[in-house]
């Protein structure tokens, strides 16, 4: 009688549980795993669209193909000349954009965080990239020449920046060109930047929050400075953070209305057009970035440090 | 004793005070004032990069086209005008598509959310066999671009049939459910809607930070799971689940990828807002101003749409903001 009351109470717990998530495992069975290898067979066959296929039944026709240079991989890589290199370019933006939102993002939530007059004011502004930042918007802004034409004339107006004298100090003296350059080019973007780390911005002040000020009370007691304190308190406790965001970060990279390897994707996938080679240009570019995002992910594991 | 008094009070006492420190109270109040001014400086420059683009599309909506050719004109309107906006809102059936919009975000938003809570809670509270796997789907819900599987999304829902079921029974038929709004509705209340998995994972979070001791006196009180989730956790999880509605809500607002797919017929104003270009081509023909609008033209139309699209998110923005920013930097977000 007794061995056996715990485990009730067990299997009525898994079966609340399951009742519980039992939308989830619907939808992602029927709307996510289904189409998904559906969508991966795709993309090892060659797809003919029936013209006048029976009722009923999908107009679709498909053969695996078995010749290496025919597959659609092959093609997506080695035929089509405009898929390589703009994959090629989104990873570089990738690799070049995603610290600069982490680092960025890490940075605002450290000031945010601390007191001042006006706190919630310039937050609700932080914040307000959230909503100008998504879906639709981002595209129209990217191409907007009246726009980018105002912002020169006042960039103009107010005289040389001080990045752009740094810039022709460097050159003049013509060391690291190479190696500054890509910091350079995140300076000038740092409206996109700035637009793209709305929610990492509230995900890093979140973890902030969690770290008790008692913490660095007694961190300070013991004659550790404000640098010293940030090192090794502020950073180890937001660490989880930046994988939670670094993963948020590129998840959105794949989303953004701007991402030129999607836009071919979507055009490949139109009506009328190759869904098999669509497919797997779909499948190559998330496993490349599944791999580097696996890899990126097992490092900073080993990293993050877990309080609980 | 006067204001002016104390004043001098107070600073004799910090000149001594500075002595007894040798100095070290002076260097520090030097160093908190020059930390304070960067910052203010540091902030209101970000401020300002962040609001820029808003504040010129306000002011470039206010022109006449003969002003954006005027070189003496940067940000304040010449010929001050409403005409744009009225041009809009005859171009894309502004409060036609408002309405639309604001019906289709607030039905879709609502479903997932309460899906999302459902899931949320059931990770969060309950101990189940293979719970890790399914977690693990949840991530890979959160990883997968809705691009790589848009394809034969499209074609199940366009020979619909739930597992061969309803095949079974009508003799192989299936149902085309396309242009309908039904799979899309289908799909948010399973979870599978724009960006779920994130909601799932905020309220998972949040149920795993409140103290279990107060379902367990429910429990001692003779409440079901059920009941305990609605009597309990529900009123506790308010402020969160109202926060990732209001995500969900502006995420549906500005989506166009999902819109454009399942929601076809519907007019709604990213549709509206995507199709400004072709309509003021059309319009300037009929007008017979030209061929085609100008470049600058059609620019400041874009700019006037994008305001009137956010104007209503920027309004629920500036009433929920704090709801929206405070709850959701109090939960702890932990991987």
């Amino acid at each position: 009688m007794k061995a056996k009351k715990p485990r009730n109470l067990r299997r009525r717990n898994a079966i609340a549980g399951y009742l519980f998530i039992c939308p989830f495992i619907i939808g992602f069975v029927a709307f996510l795993l289904q189409p998904m290898c559906e969508s991966f067979y795709m993309s090892l066959c060659r797809v003919n669209i029936v013209a006048n296929a029976p009722k009923g039944e999908s107009p679709f026709d498909m053969n695996i193909i078995t010749t290496l240079k025919e597959t659609n991989y092959y093609r997506a890589f080695f035929v089509e000349a405009q898929y390589k290199a703009e994959l090629i370019n989104t990873l570089k933006a990738m690799a070049i954009q995603v610290p600069a939102i982490l680092i960025f993002s890490f940075f605002i939530a450290l000031l945010l965080n601390q007191r001042f007059k006006g706190r919630s004011f310039v937050r609700a502004i932080f914040f307000l990239p959230v909503i100008l930042s998504s879906g639709v918007l981002v595209g129209l802004e990217t191409n907007n020449i009246l726009m980018s034409g105002i912002k020169d004339v006042i960039a103009e107006s107010s005289g040389p920046g001080i990045t752009d004298a740094l810039k022709d100090i460097l050159q003049a003296i013509g060391i690291g060109q190479k190696i500054l350059k890509p910091v350079f080019d995140i300076i000038e973007a740092v409206y996109d930047v700035a637009l793209a780390s709305g929610i990492q911005i509230v995900i890093f002040l979140s973890g902030l929050q969690t770290v008790s000020p008692s913490m660095y009370e007694a961190a300070k007691i013991e004659g550790c400075t404000a640098w010293e304190s940030f090192w090794k308190i502020t950073l180890p406790m937001v660490s989880s953070m930046i994988l939670v965001n670094l993963v948020y970060t590129v998840v959105d990279f794949f989303m953004r209305s701007d991402n030129k390897v999607m836009d071919i994707i979507t055009k490949k996938i139109n009506p009328g057009m190759d869904y098999g080679l669509g497919s797997a240009m779909a499948w190559a570019y998330f496993g490349i970035v599944i791999v580097i995002l696996g890899i990126v992910a097992a490092i900073l594991s080993k990293v993050v440090y877990y309080y609980e | 004793m006067s204001k002016s008094k104390v004043k001098k009070q107070k600073r004799r006492d910090f000149w001594e005070r500075n002595k007894k420190t040798n100095g070290y109270l002076l260097r520090r109040t030097i160093g908190d004032y020059t930390v304070r001014i960067i910052r203010a400086l540091l902030l209101f420059g970000l401020c300002f990069l962040i609001l820029q683009p808003l504040i010129n599309k306000l002011s470039v909506s206010f022109m006449k086209e003969a002003d954006l050719y005027d070189a003496t004109v940067i940000s304040v309107p010449q010929h001050f005008t409403l005409e744009n906006y009225r041009l809009i809102n005859e171009l894309i059936g502004y409060w036609k598509c408002m309405w639309n919009s604001l019906w289709i975000s607030l039905l879709v938003s609502a479903l997932q959310v309460a899906a999302c809570t459902l899931v949320g809670y059931g990770f969060a509270r309950f101990k189940f066999p293979l719970k890790r796997f399914w977690f693990a789907c949840v991530i890979l819900v959160i990883i997968v671009p809705p691009q790589t599987i848009m394809s034969s999304l499209y074609l199940s829902f366009r020979y619909f049939d739930v597992f061969g079921i309803y095949g079974l029974i009508s003799g192989g038929k299936t149902i085309n459910l396309q242009g309908s709004m039904l799979p899309y509705l289908m799909m948010c209340a399973t979870c599978m809607g724009l960006k779920c998995g994130l909601y799932i994972y905020m309220l998972r979070q949040y149920f795993r930070g409140i103290p279990k001791e107060l379902e367990e006196a429910a429990y001692v009180d003779g409440c079901g799971n059920f009941q305990t989730f609605v009597r309990i956790m529900l009123p506790d999880a308010k402020a969160m689940i109202t926060s990732c509605f209001l995500f969900a809500f502006v995420w549906q607002w500005t989506d166009s990828f999902y819109t454009k797919m399942f929601l076809g017929d519907v007019e709604v104003l990213t549709k509206g807002l995507n199709s400004i270009a072709g309509r003021l081509d059309n319009f300037v023909r009929q007008t017979g101003a030209g061929l085609m609008a100008s470049e600058a033209y059609l620019q400041q139309q874009i700019s006037t749409g994008i305001l009137m699209t956010l104007a209503p998110l920027i309004l629920l923005y500036l009433f929920a903001q704090k709801g929206f920013v405070e709850s959701l930097s109090q939960t702890g977000i932990k991987m």
